[in-house]
């Protein structure tokens, strides 16, 4: 435990900068992961143990795209689009077999994914890891700002998570499929009853969250290895979100994200022995005060 | 021609069958099976993969020159993924099941102390090929009769590394110095061990931070960013493969680079190149390179291997060559296959390899392999990637080695 550099650090604006950026860069990734998982199980109950696998692939195929079409923008839509298609085909094929079954049932069958496409990416990618290496416009020298360090590319990736939050939670509150979507979520036989096409809708759902999960995997991948089974290391954390912010709730996965991220940009200067245990402390302290998460509804 | 299976049909090949059992059984009896385990799965497969590749050239070269005591020789390969109960039992499995005379063991350090265990109690010969570990075969009672290493050692590297460095150091002014390692027994005891010779040759070396990243972390912006605010003049890190492309990629967007000099003692061929705008000009140490040692037959080796498997080799590639070249030597020595005769014909046995810094490697009675290339240099983002290597001194490392074995009470 270190106070006094995390007080020296809390007191001089250059710090402060720099590890907020970290903190917004960490959790703003996190959160485009972690709002598929919630949105998921918001709608149709699902806890999604395979969310990872579209974080990985995400990844790999925006690695692949960019290397064809040699263009980082059609390498990330080509690595959201095809999980968000990736996100139909599993909701279809699978997922739509065990809804209202045992949870282990769903359990198992997401588990085998994750072995399935972990081996699938061996065979393809090979079983090393892989580097995207950065796009050519972003291989510029940092900003100071205040004194702090900010790399124009993060500044990037934070503004276009931050335009998806807006997106997500202004869609689901204003639009007609928003509302039907959030109809959905607490009653979903009602919805169908009154004529909704909820086949269509499921895997609509799907559909964005493997899609946000795909574009986190895409939109990371030049700064962060690729190898298989890399999906496990985003979902523990996307799942501590959920429970944080409130299972079901964008909002809350936003906030609860963004806590994460900022705990981990400072607790590294304050607690660095300790910051993956200080993020669970977080996550007892929040429950034990609000047990339905942040933003919540009382179970 | 009818497909309709008949009872005759059926009766014949049963027959046949039994006739057979005898020829292949004896054809499988002539052949040496060499049991190999390893990790070939997950984010550090490279290690087990770039094991296995070299031991496929050396089993098709050895067999091309007539194998071993006149038998063919036959690798056989398992995936512990690391695991140290799953290394054992493999260990165990290949020799009592599987018909294995000899082992290969290609573990990560973990696994590799559970293999040596499993080897104390059967009669085989078995090399650490992977281990770095110094107390693997520098602790007396861990030391195995049958077991030896042929890989760097840990205590080897962190002398080689600390004189070069203390040198670097003091050269360039540098006395603040941060460390970034992974957070298991791996980095933290390496860490421990660099930084005691590093001290030793440069007294006035201070770390202002420690960062300590979990193996596999998926993003370090947040030690990277603490790193630039603590303000060091120097960052030795022992973060590898996956870990240290992404943190070498994303410490290029903070400019980390430029704002600090970095020292490793990690990188490999595939690492280096995999890494996307290599910075120039951090401190590296050789694990395997062909133009280090500058001779013809290591250049030759080096590009047969990149012939064949169309990648770089890596440190782990040569270990394995060599421990297959220890083998051969040792058992036209001993003229048997047996633990305890190998054993004996191994220890203090010296060959000529292209991996040596003078063409040798000696197995020392301890058994470890002294007298491989170590090297030190800098980056450059192209191929070779490290140059104006320096050759560490034997002589200096053995003198440090024996010290520390002394203090800890291992002679």
């Amino acid at each position: 435990m270190d106070l006094h550099a995390l007080g020296a650090c809390l007191t001089t604006s250059a710090c402060v900068v720099t590890q907020t950026t970290s903190g917004l860069i960490v959790g703003m990734l996190l959160f485009l992961v972690a709002a598929g998982v919630t949105l998921i199980f918001g709608v149709l109950k699902i806890v999604n143990f395979a969310h990872g696998t579209f974080y990985m692939l995400g990844g790999y195929v925006a690695y692949t795209a960019l290397g064809v079409t040699d263009s980082y923008m059609l390498a990330v839509l080509a690595g959201a689009l095809s999980m968000a298609l990736f996100g139909v085909v599993f909701e279809r094929a699978l997922i739509s077999r065990v809804y209202g079954s045992n949870v282990l049932m769903q359990l198992l069958i997401c588990y085998a994914v994750v072995l399935i496409f972990d081996d699938l990416v061996k065979i393809v990618w090979g079983p090393e890891f892989h580097a995207m290496g950065m796009p050519q416009a972003f291989q510029v020298p940092p900003l100071f700002i205040a004194g702090g360090v900010v790399p124009p590319f993060y500044a990037v990736l934070i503004g276009i998570a931050a335009l998806i939050a807006i997106v997500l939670g202004v869609g689901l509150s204003t639009t007609r499929l928003g509302k039907t979507v959030r109809a959905a979520a607490i009653n979903a036989q009602m919805v169908s009853a009154l004529g909704v096409n909820t086949t269509l809708l499921f895997a609509i759902v799907f559909a964005v969250g493997g899609g946000l999960a795909g574009l986190a995997g895409a939109l990371a991948a030049p700064v962060r290895s690729l190898s298989p089974g890399m999906g496990f290391s985003v979902l523990i954390e996307s799942f501590i979100v959920t429970v944080i912010g409130g299972m079901g709730s964008i909002a809350g996965a936003l906030a609860s994200a963004l806590l994460i991220g900022l705990v981990r940009g400072f607790g590294t200067i304050g607690f660095p022995q300790f910051t993956d245990g200080l993020i669970y402390i977080v996550m007892i302290a929040i429950l034990l005060l609000r047990p339905q998460g942040l933003f919540g509804r009382r179970l | 021609m009818s497909a309709v299976i008949t009872r005759r049909t059926v009766l014949a090949a049963g027959t046949a069958s039994l006739l057979a059992a005898p020829w292949v059984a004896r054809a499988q009896a002539n052949t040496l099976r060499i049991g190999m385990q390893s990790i070939l799965s997950g984010p550090i497969a490279l290690l087990g993969t770039s094991s296995r590749n070299a031991l496929m050239m050396e089993q098709d070269r050895i067999n091309a020159a007539g194998g071993f005591l006149g038998r063919q020789i036959e690798i056989v390969y398992r995936d512990s993924k690391g695991q140290p109960q799953e290394a054992a039992r493999i260990a165990r499995e290949l020799v009592n099941s599987s018909g294995c005379e000899l082992l290969i063991d290609a573990e990560a350090s973990s696994a590799s102390f559970a293999v040596q265990e499993v080897v104390r109690s059967l009669d085989v010969a078995c090399i650490h090929t992977n281990s770095e570990t110094s107390s693997l075969t520098a602790d007396p009672k861990i030391r195995a009769p049958t077991a030896f290493r042929v890989a760097r050692q840990g205590v080897h590297d962190a002398v080689a590394g600390s004189i070069y460095l203390a040198e670097y150091a003091s050269a360039k002014k540098l006395n603040k110095w941060a460390t970034c390692s992974p957070d298991y027994a791996y980095g933290r005891d390496t860490t421990a061990q660099y930084l005691q010779f590093f001290k030793q040759f440069k007294p006035d070396l201070e770390v202002i931070t420690e960062a300590w990243p979990k193996l596999g972390q998926p993003d370090f912006t947040e030690v990277i960013t603490k790193l630039i605010q603590a303000k060091p003049q120097a960052l030795f890190t022992l973060l590898y493969a996956g870990d240290l492309s992404a943190f070498v990629n994303q410490g290029n967007i903070y400019a980390l680079f430029a704002q600090m000099a970095v020292a490793t003692p990690n990188v490999d061929y595939p690492v280096l190149a995999a890494i996307k705008n290599l910075p120039a000009g951090i401190q590296s140490a050789t694990r395997y390179l062909e133009t280090f040692p500058d001779t013809p037959a290591n250049k030759e080796w080096g590009q047969a291997y990149f012939k064949k498997w169309n990648e770089r080799p890596t440190n782990w590639s040569w270990q394995n060559t060599v421990a297959m070249q220890f083998y051969e030597q040792a058992i036209k020595k001993a003229n048997a296959l047996g633990g305890k005769a190998l054993a004996a014909a191994l220890t203090g046995m010296k060959i000529n390899t292209p991996f040596g810094v003078d063409g040798t490697i000696t197995m020392r009675d301890d058994h470890t392999t002294i007298g491989y290339a170590i090297g030190w240099g800098q980056t450059i983002p192209k191929e070779p990637f490290i140059v104006d290597v320096k050759a560490a001194d034997w002589g200096k490392i053995i003198e440090l080695e024996t010290e520390w074995k002394k203090q800890q009470k291992y002679i």
